[in-house]
């Protein structure tokens, strides 16, 4: 009973990475980058469902307000900080990034101070199925996500923009040539990323309340692990990275003789992983031209 | 080398002038008239410069990211201060154990920089990046979560206190080592190899070098040098608590190798001294919740930083507003002809400016415009 | 036959079921200036790159005065005795000219001294930087180069760059020199120049070189022999002028 429960949760916990992780391995399949402030727009987005909560009191129209801000946001970062990079060396676009995600952390404290908001989304207590006990909240993100998800690969897969994404991501200068904007192509790459991050962002509340400007960090380099374990730039790799994650931690949370070193327990697996298979597990080999 | 003459006084400036510091402050320090803040400051500062210079190795020279400069510090801090405890019964609080204590955790470091250098080997860029960020975290982790017997646990550890009249100078003529060490190296025939390797990897290897060797090489240099900072870091404070040695950490060392203009190691010095003494001051000023108007600084920093020296539309108007070509204007010195090379061999650039280090992920700009593209896919 | 310095044996490789290059048989002897030409996407560079250890041939062997090379590392097949350029030109930009030469001349046995002497400024790091950096600047003297020792890399024009690429190889001291298009895009000027320098590296240097090029010109100007290919395929292998008439060669060029 405790196996299955402890597996729920940690497929919840692991869609929510695979969300994050999504974003981050899209922007890195098109843009070519690490963007390193995506953790941080989650927690932008928990700020914003907690600024339309206050003033509202409604949680579904948080949500939308999150996401319709985080994609701003997201487009917004892009042109400012990351266009004018192109073409620079990756090196100073990660920098960037970092200052980026340090900015809005900064930016967020600035505003809301240092103690941690309490945003209590909804509560949805839990589902008895005989000695089975299930947080409602898990079922609810299992569920959304698994939509999004679903939306997001037929997206892809069947219209003019999802495939412009691929060419993109393919060649860059062979997609211009065939009329492909790349610029806007990138700019809509972030905005949905970003949007993904604020639902990210709802999740992490509803499991818990707690809201500070650090939230998106730990998550953000988590799902970003997850996006390398299932192999960078991969969309299907990405949800199955962020599962693994999510599980691997519920589980390792439940034991209490290594519950402590779970963070440290899952950065070993990313090290092992680049190590054996530095592509990740569903990764294409990037062959460079010589 | 026996005629100081104009440039080579210019490649020794950094340890005059830090010997000049060390001595006006030491002499003032040994008659007892230094104000403790001041001597605190001054350890900061020089653990700061380790970090920064030795960051700057592997940022500025070899051209690949450490996220995990923290995480070294962490382990020489540990291990050092752990080293410390055991030596006192022994030595007492001596320099004995002080030096002693600075080998095995600089070595510890050092041995780690090793390990987590291997990957370096396959691994470039982001994926480099997230490799030593996850190890510091690793690093940390797993010192918060051991035995209050062993290291303190997330109480942190006690380790012996030093004569604060002397740590500094310690600490100053560890910068001078760790200056001359970093030095030295890069303006050798193997520095020049390292910077070729960051010029362009795919370059160097048909060039014939062991690239191995040096990313391998660098990574340990700098590991340890990281260790040793951690070292005199739990001599100076007298605890070590891994909370300290977080990501952010790294990130206020990345601060100061940025600000310094990456590939300049008297950049880094300067970078680090400001500073850390921006952070010691700023604290007494910024209490609260205006203490983030100072990450606030760093972020913009960093980000306005970065992009102008590396945006490729910039590029014009950095060649022609840049601070040398100004002062050129006023000196009437042709910048195009440059003085007889044999003092200038060791000239490095002060900017990065590639665009195929990190070359794996990267499409070539030029690609639609090469004749012959299909070629070598 | 001892004097021949490079043997490939049936070279070939294929990346997935794309055959870039298949049964490729070149010998070149000591001295010689060889031609590797072909249309785009022949193969040429592949061949190159499988020469220098970036790829590793799926079938076949090479020997570099008769040592096997097949499948060796980079930088272990450079320190035997290859070296090369790019077609897309691959300085070290950031470094000066003088810099970039003395990279090509680290692991020349005359010039060892290690780590140790290095940070501790022993007397043999002095006397190493000195005669490299002797030698780095004869090197440049001979590609018209010494003037602009001290300027960045990036910054030099064109055709030099490519002057600069060869130096740099010539640096290492190889047995065999690959020059990938040295001729691409300069005027017919450079041209003629670069024709001139080529020679006389073969002749100051004993050097063997094995070069790509497209201009036809250039090639039946240079080389004494070379291997025609087309779709990874040996189409005419031999003497210059011959192989240049051969049916297929010609249809391969204008189409028929």
């Amino acid at each position: 009973m405790e196996f299955i429960e402890t597996l729920i949760s940690g497929l919840s916990m692991g869609s929510t990475y695979a969300m994050i992780a999504l974003g981050y391995t899209m922007v890195y399949g098109i843009a070519k980058m690490l963007n390193f402030a995506h953790g941080d727009i989650i927690m932008v987005g928990g700020y914003m469902i907690f600024v339309t909560m206050t003033a509202i009191g409604n949680p579904i129209l948080g949500l939308i307000a999150a996401v319709l801000f985080c994609m701003l946001l997201g487009v917004t970062i892009e042109k400012v900080a990351y266009k004018p990079l192109r073409g620079a060396s990756p090196l100073a676009v990660l920098i960037t990034a970092i200052g980026m995600s340090y900015l809005l952390q900064s930016t967020a404290q600035m505003i809301f101070g240092s103690a941690p908001k309490m945003v209590i989304v909804a509560d949805f207590g839990n589902l008895q199925l005989g000695e089975l006990k299930i947080p409602i909240y898990t079922l609810i993100t299992l569920g959304c996500s698994f939509v999004i998800m679903i939306a997001l690969s037929l997206f892809i897969k069947y219209t003019k923009v999802g495939r412009a994404m691929i060419a993109v991501s393919e060649d860059k200068g062979a997609a211009q040539l065939m009329g492909i904007n790349v610029n806007g192509i990138i700019t809509i790459t972030f905005a949905i990323g970003s949007a993904l991050a604020a639902f990210a962002g709802f999740f992490m509340l509803m499991k818990s309340p707690s809201l500070s400007n650090t939230l998106g960090a730990m998550p953000g380099i988590k799902a970003f692990t997850a996006a390398v374990i299932g192999g960078i730039g991969s969309i299907p790799g990405a949800m199955v990275g962020g599962v693994l994650m999510g599980v691997v931690e519920a589980f390792s949370l439940n034991v209490s003789a290594i519950a402590p070193y779970t963070d440290a327990i899952e950065f070993l697996i990313l090290i092992i992983i680049l190590l054996v298979k530095p592509t990740g597990i569903l990764g294409k080999v990037r062959r460079e031209k010589v | 080398m026996l005629k100081l003459g104009n440039a080579k006084l210019k490649h020794y400036i950094n340890y005059i002038a830090i010997a000049i510091v060390t001595l006006v402050f030491g002499g003032i320090s040994l008659s007892g008239s230094l104000p403790f803040s001041t001597i605190n400051l001054l350890e900061k500062i020089a653990i700061s410069i380790i970090l920064a210079t030795s960051l700057s190795m592997v940022v500025g020279f070899l051209g690949e990211l450490s996220l995990g400069h923290a995480g070294f510090m962490c382990l020489g801090a540990y291990i050092g201060g752990k080293a410390s405890c055991l030596l006192e019964p022994v030595f007492g609080n001596s320099i004995v154990s002080l030096i002693i204590s600075l080998i095995v955790g600089g070595t510890v470091a050092a041995v780690f920089g090793i390990i987590i250098g291997l990957p370096a080997l396959r691994l470039k860029g982001d994926y480099l990046a997230i490799v030593t960020l996850a190890f510091g975290e690793i690093v940390r982790t797993v010192f918060m979560n051991s035995s209050s017997e062993s290291f303190g646990g997330s109480l942190g550890l006690s380790t012996p206190r030093y004569d604060k009249k002397y740590l500094f100078i310690i600490a100053f003529v560890l910068v001078i080592i760790c200056l001359a060490v970093i030095q030295n190296f890069i303006r050798s025939k193997h520095g020049r190899a390292i910077t070729s390797i960051r010029d362009n990897e795919i370059a160097a290897r048909a060039t014939g070098i062991n690239v191995t060797k040096y990313k391998l090489s660098v990574f340990t240099i700098s590991s340890l040098f990281a260790g040793i900072a951690g070292v005199l870091y739990s001599y100076s404070n007298y605890r070590v608590q891994s909370v300290n040695f977080d990501y952010n950490y790294s990130i206020e060392i990345l601060v100061m190798v940025v600000l310094g203009g990456m590939g300049s190691i008297n950049g880094a010095i300067i970078a680090a001294t400001l500073i850390t003494y921006l952070d010691t001051t700023l604290q007494t000023v910024l209490t609260g919740n205006l203490a983030v108007l100072q990450d606030l600084f760093y972020a913009l920093i960093l980000i306005i930083l970065v992009i102008y020296n590396n945006a490729p539309s910039l590029k014009t108007f950095r060649t022609t507003h840049n601070l040398k070509s100004i002062l050129n204007k006023f000196s009437k010195h042709d910048p195009s002809h440059r003085r007889d090379d044999e003092a200038k061999w060791d000239r490095v650039p002060t900017k990065i400016e590639m665009n195929e280090v990190l070359s794996v992920d990267i499409q070539p700009t030029s690609s639609t415009l090469n004749p012959d593209k299909k070629e070598g896919k | 036959m001892s004097d021949i310095i490079l043997k490939t044996e049936n070279l070939g490789i294929s990346f997935g079921g794309l055959k870039a290059a298949q049964n490729v048989n070149i010998e070149i002897r000591k001295k010689q200036l060889y031609g590797l030409v072909g249309p785009n996407g022949a193969g040429k560079t592949t061949i190159f790159n499988m020469l220098t250890g970036v790829y590793q041939p799926t079938t076949g062997k090479f020997y570099l005065d008769g040592e096997d090379l097949t499948g060796k590392g980079q930088e272990f097949i450079n320190h035997k005795g290859i070296a090369r350029t790019f077609q897309n030109i691959r300085l070290f930009n950031n470094m000066t000219v003088i810099n970039n030469v003395m990279v090509g001349l680290h692991n020349l046995p005359e010039f060892k001294c290690n780590f140790f002497e290095s940070i501790f400024r022993l007397p043999r790091f002095f006397k190493t930087e000195k005669a490299m950096r002797k030698k780095a600047r004869e090197l440049l003297k001979i590609f018209d180069l010494e003037e602009e020792r001290n300027n960045l890399a990036c910054n030099l024009p064109y055709g030099k760059q490519r002057k600069l690429e060869i130096a740099r190889a010539l640096a290492t001291n190889p047995k065999l020199l690959l020059l990938d298009e040295p001729a691409a895009g300069m005027n017919p000027h450079e041209t003629e120049d670069l024709v001139k320098t080529v020679k006389y590296i073969r002749d100051h240097f004993d050097m063997t070189i094995l070069l790509i090029e497209h201009d036809m010109k250039f090639v039946a100007g240079l080389c004494d022999e070379i291997t025609f290919l087309n779709f990874g395929t040996v189409l005419a292998q031999g003497e210059t002028k011959a192989a240049l008439n051969n049916p297929e060669v010609i249809k391969a060029y204008i189409g028929g």
